[in-house]
């Protein structure tokens, strides 16, 4: 058997034409579904359109007919079929608590199936903070028109009109005669009801939640902490499964001569592999398959590009194309001859990793014809269409499951492991199981890119922002327009956060938890900063002035109160610094406060307060666990971590060079999360993470009086800066 | 390839294999225990920890023959059936986890920690665990839940 090689390139370009199951013939669907109320529903389309316009080229929003179902069994249970995934956020446990909400039952009725092609409607995937802002609304939804549903057939049991009825832990009550009651599950027993949500039953109000905003422990708890949860690469099928190694090339873009695998054949118990570019060993056993592919001799021809990461940014100037506006207003000219000074500014950011703990594992097995591929996955929908187009199947043949995802972070969105574990699965007729060693995981990482952010502003004699030209190169739009009030100004793109490799990366890059938005925030709050120190007036002062936007000025002042900001023009020599920033619909002020070692030229973060306005919050207790979570994760992108390479070639291979954070280096956190019932529920998994970078770039500062214009802020960076 | 017998978690195992393949794989690859996690493959993520003789060790670089007649635990024997040890109790409390990957490897590292010192500070939790990577960035609740365990376990690990 024979299988064209799979262009993953054009994975990432791969226009995903809807659903691609409508799994009303799966046999467990239809068993679990065979009695009992069965809602369809759909995200709406006017909200998913304005989503799409932010997605990278090629990748759609979401399909407009069903693509989330919702079941009320005979037993009372609630079950909510999703296309979402688990990857350590919460969703699992934050998604139940609002159909407990809008269908008035026990958040312990409600269960939940994700990211199973078989049993879950289509989903585009679960990235860019959207679970609770895009999709948590229509899930509230159906939840609203399975009540109304099942308050109708309640009203005929009971011979009561509808609005004489009351709803508590899925029993329906006549008001007029208490004993007259009927249970959910009585309600649908015996019967199937298909209903297509229709959308007209009223949501409830913030003020009668109980639910949600009420903090929820999380569901996964037990299983994690006793080592019962599966991730991909746990799974073993009927019959077991063989691990693949596959050989890879030193660089991208390198071409395979001669390849001699005849000493990895003599091992006792592998099978060697070779469909075209493809060339795996199969072993039992981990190690065993490791040691074979350490025996297979290949010759490659590389083809790197001319730079490194020393000389990338000259590259990026070179390369990158004509910019895109996204935002204007007034005049530059006139600005120009309004303010008193021009400043000019340029604040470079570093190409950075992933690095999930898990390493991007699948297993696949093939059955009668029928593939199915676990895999840890941000896209199990894309994925299985990707699988379809590689190995020409139906899309009843192919089945994509996603077990517990161990962090994605935005770098499982790409997913060839499942490709190649299928691929080898059907040439050998076993289950194969592929996990990236970490020097794959590094190699095939699609990182989020290096970039350039180049500023000139100026304040006016009476201290006010009058100027402002921005334009950012390689980290995309997403947080690149300013939210200060400025008479005239200008913010201008070229190159996203995302593409293939080419001309102006030699490696593919991709979404790292708030796309491009630090390196966005690291040149706009610096400058800000700069303007005011140049100014003499402090830093929370001078943006107070600039400021307009309620929202902005209302978690500003609320960190002032957090952090006790007292007000002092930087530097004051106390190492503190303050940071904005708007990112998924959410607001984030964040201040901090570092101790510079001068002679090591090595910054701790001592403490970081965080305030955050995210709507209506649907689980407090989740939600802070984001944010501290990005403010720890942060750390890395801020103070250490940087991917480097020669051409095609990643040097990266562990943790031993690319430095994640530790314990030691996480600072004392204040999150606090700012009351907003009457805004609906905006991003939280990533808003956090991007202002930090700034606020500890601005923390140097007023610490040393050292400006850095660089991420990460290594100790030799620093140092450098000081003496400069 | 030899015969190599130990206790794994309580009951004894014997098992003949190639005494040089790394601890990890045969737990994972030959005796299906798969709660302790491939991460980094050279002992600098800690994903691997696993207890040996009371040391914390990371069963990615161990090879199996130097567990020879010793007293292997992994995350699957920390709990007494149901009842969670003290460290899981406090680690779901806590939610001193989100992906879950690093968890088991995180829970033997703080496991053989108090088993040495159960008196210790947040400056020792700090220290020990600091060689184990977290990539969520649950860092404060796990220093808070090994704090919470080891006050429940009142100074005597078990």
């Amino acid at each position: 058997m024979k299988i064209e090689d799979h262009d993953f390139d054009r994975d990432q370009e791969l226009v995903v034409d809807g659903p691609t199951t409508f799994p009303v013939d799966r046999r467990d669907f239809v068993k679990l579904t065979a009695t009992g109320l069965l809602v369809l529903f759909a995200v709406d389309p006017a909200s998913a359109g304005q989503e799409t316009a932010r997605l990278p080229a090629g990748r759609q929003g979401y399909p407009t007919d069903v693509n989330a179902y919702l079941h009320v069994g005979p037993d009372g249970k609630v079950t909510c079929f999703v296309g979402k995934i688990e990857q350590g956020q919460g969703t699992m446990t934050s998604l139940p608590q609002l159909l407990a909400e809008d269908l008035d039952v026990p958040l312990s009725a409600v269960g939940i199936v994700m990211g199973d092609t078989d049993l879950c409607p289509w989903d585009m995937g679960t990235f860019g903070s959207l679970s609770m802002r895009q999709f948590g609304p229509v899930l509230r939804q159906a939840a609203a028109d399975a009540r109304a549903a099942l308050l109708q057939l309640a009203s005929e049991r009971l011979q009561a009109p509808v609005d004489r009825l009351a709803v508590k832990a899925g029993v329906v009550t006549d008001t007029a005669d208490p004993k007259k009651t009927v249970t959910y599950g009585q309600l649908t027993e015996g019967k199937r009801i298909e209903r297509k949500l229709e959308g007209k039953a009223p949501l409830k109000p913030v003020k009668g939640f109980t639910v949600v905003g009420t903090s929820a422990h999380r569901r996964d708890g037990v299983e994690k902490v006793t080592g019962k949860a599966m991730y991909a690469g746990d799974i073993v099928p009927p019959g077991g499964v063989l691990h693949a190694r596959i050989l890879r090339p030193p660089a991208h873009g390198a071409t395979l001569g001669q390849v001699d695998t005849s000493a990895a054949e003599k091992l006792a118990g592998v099978k060697v592999v070779r469909d075209g570019d493809l060339i795996a060993v199969l072993h039992e056993h981990r190690d065993e398959a490791d040691k074979a592919m350490a025996l297979v001799k290949a010759d490659w021809t590389r083809h790197d590009p001319p730079f490194d990461d020393k000389t990338m940014f000259d590259h990026f100037l070179k390369t990158a194309g004509p910019a895109t506006t996204v935002a204007e207003g007034g005049s530059l000219a006139e600005g120009e001859k309004l303010v008193t000074d021009v400043v000019e500014g340029t604040y470079y950011d570093s190409y950075i990793a992933h690095a999930p703990m898990e390493p991007h594992s699948a297993v696949a097995a093939v059955e009668t014809g029928k593939v199915t591929v676990w895999v840890g996955t941000q896209t199990p929908f894309p994925v299985k269409n990707q699988l379809m187009q590689a190995l020409k199947l139906p899309a009843d043949k192919v089945r994509v499951v996603t077990p517990y995802v161990g962090g994605g972070f935005g770098g499982k969105s790409a997913s060839r492991q499942a490709i190649e574990a299928a691929r080898l699965a059907m040439l050998t007729g076993k289950s194969v199981r592929v996990v990236f060693s970490r020097e794959e995981e590094f190699f095939y990482d699609t990182f989020r890119p290096a970039a350039i952010v180049k500023i000139r502003a100026g304040v006016t004699g009476s201290k006010a922002l009058g100027l402002w030209d921005y334009k950012v190169y390689c980290a995309g739009e997403r947080g690149a327009a300013q939210f200060y009030s400025i008479p005239n100004h200008r913010t201008a793109w070229t190159g996203g956060w995302s593409g293939n490799a080419g001309s102006l990366h030699p490696f593919a890059v991709g979404p790292w938890r708030a796309p491009g938005a630090s390196s966005n925030a690291f040149g706009r709050e610096s400058h800000i900063d700069v303007l005011a120190a140049k100014a003499k007036v402090d830093p929370v002062e001078f943006r107070l002035k600039n400021l307009t936007d309620p929202r902005m000025l209302r978690v500003l002042n609320a960190a002032v109160k957090t952090f006790a900001w007292t007000p002092k023009a930087a530097p004051s020599g106390r190492g503190v610094g303050v940071a904005l920033g708007i990112d998924a619909g959410t607001y984030v002020a964040m201040m901090v406060e570092v101790a510079v070692d001068k002679a090591a030229g090595k910054v701790q973060v001592i403490r970081v307060a965080c305030v955050q306005e995210m709507g209506v919050v649907v689980n407090p207790e989740g939600a802070l666990q984001q944010i501290e979570g990005s403010i720890t994760m942060g750390l890395g992108y801020t103070l250490s971590e940087e991917v480097h390479f020669r051409g095609g070639e990643v040097l990266e291979r562990n943790f031993g060079t690319y430095e994640l954070p530790r314990f030691s280096q996480v600072p004392k956190i204040e999150a606090v999360i700012l009351d907003a019932p009457e805004i609906p529920a905006q991003g939280g998994g990533e808003p956090a993470i991007v202002p930090l970078g700034a606020a500890v770039a601005n923390a140097i500062f007023d610490a040393v009086g050292a400006r850095m214009d660089r991420m990460p802020m290594t100790p030799e960076r620093v140092k450098e800066a000081m003496n400069r | 390839m030899r015969a190599v017998s130990f206790t794994l978690n309580g009951k004894p195992t014997r098992l003949t294999v190639d005494e040089t393949r790394p601890l990890l794989w045969v737990l994972r690859d030959d005796l299906g225990l798969t709660g302790t996690k491939f991460g980094c493959g050279e002992g600098v993520c800690g994903a691997c920890t696993v207890i040996v003789n009371k040391e914390a060790v990371r069963s990615c670089v161990t090879p199996v023959g130097d567990v020879e007649g010793k007293q292997v635990l992994t995350i699957e024997g920390l709990a007494k059936g149901d009842r969670l040890h003290p460290i899981q109790e406090a680690f779901v409390e806590h939610v001193a986890y989100q992906c879950g990957y690093c968890t088991p490897g995180m829970i033997m590292g703080a496991y053989a920690m108090l088993l040495k010192n159960p008196k210790v500070t947040r400056a020792d939790i700090v220290r020990e665990l600091d060689s184990h990577l977290c990539r969520c960035g649950a860092h404060v609740r796990i220093v808070k839940a090994v704090e919470t365990a080891a006050t429940a376990m009142k100074g005597g690990a078990r």
